[in-house]
């Protein structure tokens, strides 16, 4: 006879339709909820940081930039920002704030491709294709500023490798008055709709606690009310602008949502600041082929969290040794906490909801 | 129509793509499902994204081999039916690209699996991918009258 609680374990991924990377967890399931989750890596694994051997502490800077595709400009930033610390040079004014603009500009369209992505989990894909087509005209301001809609490789050691002169500046206020005005729209239907509510609400509920004890970062944190955000730190020229740290209280899928909407307001805020007070200036200064030996780290906020970077060098060319802590992985213990208990229907949506980039996680 | 001219049109007509990301910067998928979205429309051809390996007519990689997602590719591609044409989107899915030195990385996806279609670029454009597209599907229906008629199909 067949006992109906009988435990059963389904694989979701690495091939499955809900995110496009591979992310492979074993599911125990007992009568459709949850029971425990095991998730296997190594899927994306690439070796990236041992790639210090072989290129340069220069070329580096492309191949961070190629860690993810989503965040890069932000990668490239942490990596620059690490190795500057590490000579001792001060970058330009104006180059760290064209650094502010470009990442909130990531940010923007990171948080959009995300909402596209959650609609699709649920099964909204009216939502997805609207949120995704805000996003075309984030992507294409970076087009026009830095020649690359996905990975524009903008950060060099020492500054940034493009300018964006003031005709450009205008055109881009502009294009991101309309963006506002379509992120307003998401926003009331994001407040509004009975269908997004019902898939969110009070679904992977983190309490203020169980999120500073997981170690998440992020979106996922400042939903469950911790106020952490490291641009608060004043890297590149965040201590000049003046923001806030954007929290909800109520940790569960939906306040992660409102965080992550509000903060697209905020980075177009940061970014018209910007722009109002870039200074004159040179974009980058010439530094010195070998470096010092020594040790240096950088923290970035990043559209799903804080990355940090850890750099020890010997002197010479190359670099020693590269470390990174992704976002992602600081914020999958809180996933594997949220999942037991849950139904299976609702995997994709818990998936989602901490913003999983599995390439930047492996590597 | 009869069944006969129904799968053969719809052969030409709308072939089902399906997309693996095997260890690729995200750069490139973004990219692909931005053909999906208004702006580039992919589905205006014909083509439609599916989840299924065995629904699927034309696959599309994005990003190197490793040692680990060498055989679930390997999975994937047996699982689709004949005929079928693979697109390896970026130059990482080429040669290996960017991550080429890197210890974990074989190369390109031709390593394990026959490729018909390359759309280069670092991430490729949508605009290449939707011809690369197009393309994949110009080869199917070759492939397909290769293959025979559809009566041999269904037997
Ligand atoms: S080709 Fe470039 S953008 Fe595409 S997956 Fe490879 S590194 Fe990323």
């Amino acid at each position: 006879m067949i006992r109906m609680s009988e435990k059963s374990t389904i694989p979701f991924g690495p091939q499955h339709p809900v995110l496009p990377e591979p992310i492979h967890l074993k599911l125990i399931i007992e009568d459709e909820k949850v029971v425990e989750a095991y998730p296997a890596f190594g899927f994306v694994h690439r070796g990236l940081e041992m790639l210090v051997k072989k290129k340069d502490f220069n070329q580096m800077v492309y191949v961070v930039d190629h860690i993810c595709g989503i965040c890069s400009a932000m990668h490239g930033q942490a990596y620059c920002q690490a190795v500057e610390e590490l000579i001792g040079i001060d970058v330009p004014e104006r180059a760290k704030y064209l650094r502010v603009i470009w990442a909130e500009l990531h940010r923007i369209h990171s948080h959009l491709l995300w909402f596209g992505l959650l609609a699709d989990a649920f099964g909204f894909e009216n939502l997805f294709m609207l949120s995704w087509r805000i996003r075309e005209k984030i992507m294409d301001i970076l087009e026009a500023t830095a020649g690359n809609r996905v990975i524009i490789s903008v950060n060099v050691v020492g500054g940034v490798r493009r300018d964006i002169d003031s005709e450009q500046a205008r055109w881009l206020l502009d294009e991101l008055k309309e963006v506002e005005k379509s992120i307003k729209e998401l926003d009331k239907i994001m407040r509004n709709n009975y269908t997004i509510k019902q898939r969110t609400v009070g679904i992977g509920v983190l309490t203020k606690e169980e999120a500073y004890m997981l170690g998440t970062v992020g979106p996922v944190l400042r939903g469950s009310g911790v106020p952490i955000d490291m641009r608060t730190t004043g890297y590149a020229a965040y201590k000049d602008l003046d923001f806030e740290p954007i929290v909800e209280k109520d940790g569960d899928t939906y306040a992660r949502t409102i965080v992550r909407v509000r903060e697209m307001f905020q980075s177009i805020d940061l970014v018209r600041q910007a722009i109002s007070k870039i200074p004159e200036g040179e974009l980058n200064v010439k530094i010195k082929p070998n470096l010092p030996a020594g040790e240096a780290i950088s923290r970035v906020e990043q559209p799903r969290g804080e990355v940090f970077y850890y750099i020890k060098s010997n002197g010479g060319k190359y670099l020693d040794r590269l470390r990174i802590r992704t976002p992602t992985f600081a914020n999958l213990a809180s996933l594997l906490h949220m999942l037991p208990g849950s139904t299976l229907a609702d995997v994709p949506v818990l998936v989602l909801t901490i913003d999983p980039c599995i390439s930047c996680t492996e590597r | 129509m009869g069944l006969k001219e129904f799968i053969e049109k719809s052969f030409k007509k709308s072939p089902w793509v399906l997309h693996y990301n095997c260890s690729s910067c995200n750069g490139c998928d973004i990219e692909i499902l931005a053909c999906m979205t208004p702006l580039y429309d992919m589905e205006r051809f014909g083509m439609v994204n599916v989840g299924n390996p065995k629904h699927a007519d034309i696959l599309v990689v994005t990003g190197t081999v490793n040692t680990k997602n060498k055989e679930v590719l390997k999975n994937i591609y047996d699982q689709m039916p004949d005929p079928k044409v693979v697109v390896a989107v970026g130059v990482c899915a080429a040669t290996g690209g960017v991550f080429r030195e890197a210890y974990n990385v074989l190369g390109g996806i031709d390593k394990v699996i026959p490729v018909d279609v390359y759309v280069p670029g670092c991430p490729a454009k949508p605009e290449a991918i939707i011809d690369g597209l197009y393309k994949a599907a110009e080869i199917l229906k070759e492939k397909y009258e290769k293959m025979g008629k559809a009566e041999e199909v269904l037997k």
